[in-house]
């Protein structure tokens, strides 16, 4: 099952729908981080809501995958762990370290709105600012 | 009681597959959306190491009872390799396939009962337990 990736201004958005099997979560590790690069984009939001479970090689490839994107210039927030999913990884000892997590999607696009801002980009359009850009 | 489950894992949708199949019966068992996840999380380590390191094997859900206590009880078995020191891979962070390591000791913290047999060149069952809290 493929996770669909939407760009939103500066930010791509990947909202996962259901179960994920292993080699699904590192299609989509790999498909994020190549998308990163061509859409220059700014922060990536990975959407789990739908996930039924995090075990250990789902917090892996969250993990992969923020600290691969911000090599490559991009914040990562992950959204909607579910209070179920969270009960199960602490019981497992699992750890999203050094990873961004909010509630939902609305939190998630504050969240990097104001990660971004000092960047040069516009909070409202999440945009670069006409003009030339001076980082 | 008496029924059970036998799910043939040899690709990563099986382990998709048995963890919601898991969470299924645990939820027939009477158990909380917070521990049918719990269940779902162990069975979903147990799986992806039995297609790590034996390629195929096999898992068995079932429903027990003891007394008047009502729980699911999972075993997975292959024929693979074995595992040379069980001590070491009961420790959690310790892996041999460049993994988190939170496999067999990550389900040993989610499950009230865990025993893990294993013969070198034989193969490895491991035979799990969890029971419901009385109210």
């Amino acid at each position: 099952m493929e996770v669909p990736i939407l760009r939103q201004g500066q930010y791509l958005i990947a909202s996962i729908q259901s179960a994920l099997t292993d080699a699904d979560l590192s299609h989509l590790r790999e498909a994020l981080i190549a998308q990163v690069g061509r859409s220059r984009c700014r922060g990536v939001i990975v959407d789990v809501t739908a996930l039924d479970v995090m075990d250990s090689f789902a917090v892996r490839t969250l993990r992969d995958i923020a600290h691969m994107a911000r090599l490559r210039g991009a914040e990562t927030v992950i959204v909607g762990i579910q209070p179920d999913v969270a009960f199960a990884m602490v019981q497992l000892g699992l750890t999203l370290k050094g990873v961004a997590t909010v509630l939902d999607l609305e939190e998630g696009l504050a969240f990097l709105d104001g990660r971004t801002k000092d960047r040069g980009l516009d909070p409202k359009t999440k945009r670069p600012p006409s003009g030339p850009f001076r980082g | 009681m008496g029924e059970e489950l036998r799910l043939t894992i040899a690709a990563d949708v099986d382990v998709v597959e048995a963890r919601q199949q898991g969470r299924a019966l645990a939820a027939v068992a009477g158990f909380s959306s917070g521990e049918q996840t719990v269940i779902a999380a162990a069975i979903s380590e147990i799986a992806r190491n039995i297609l790590m390191y034996a390629k195929k094997g096999e898992i068995t859900l079932a429903l027990v009872q003891n007394g008047d206590r009502q729980g699911v009880s999972i075993v997975a078995s292959d024929q693979g390799p074995g595992i040379p020191d069980i001590d070491r891979a009961m420790q959690y962070g310790y892996s041999t396939s460049h993994g988190v390591g939170a496999g067999l000791p990550g389900a040993k913290r989610l499950m009230d009962e865990f025993d893990l047999k294993s013969t070198v060149g034989q193969g490895t069952t491991v035979t799990m337990k969890k029971w419901r809290r009385s109210i």
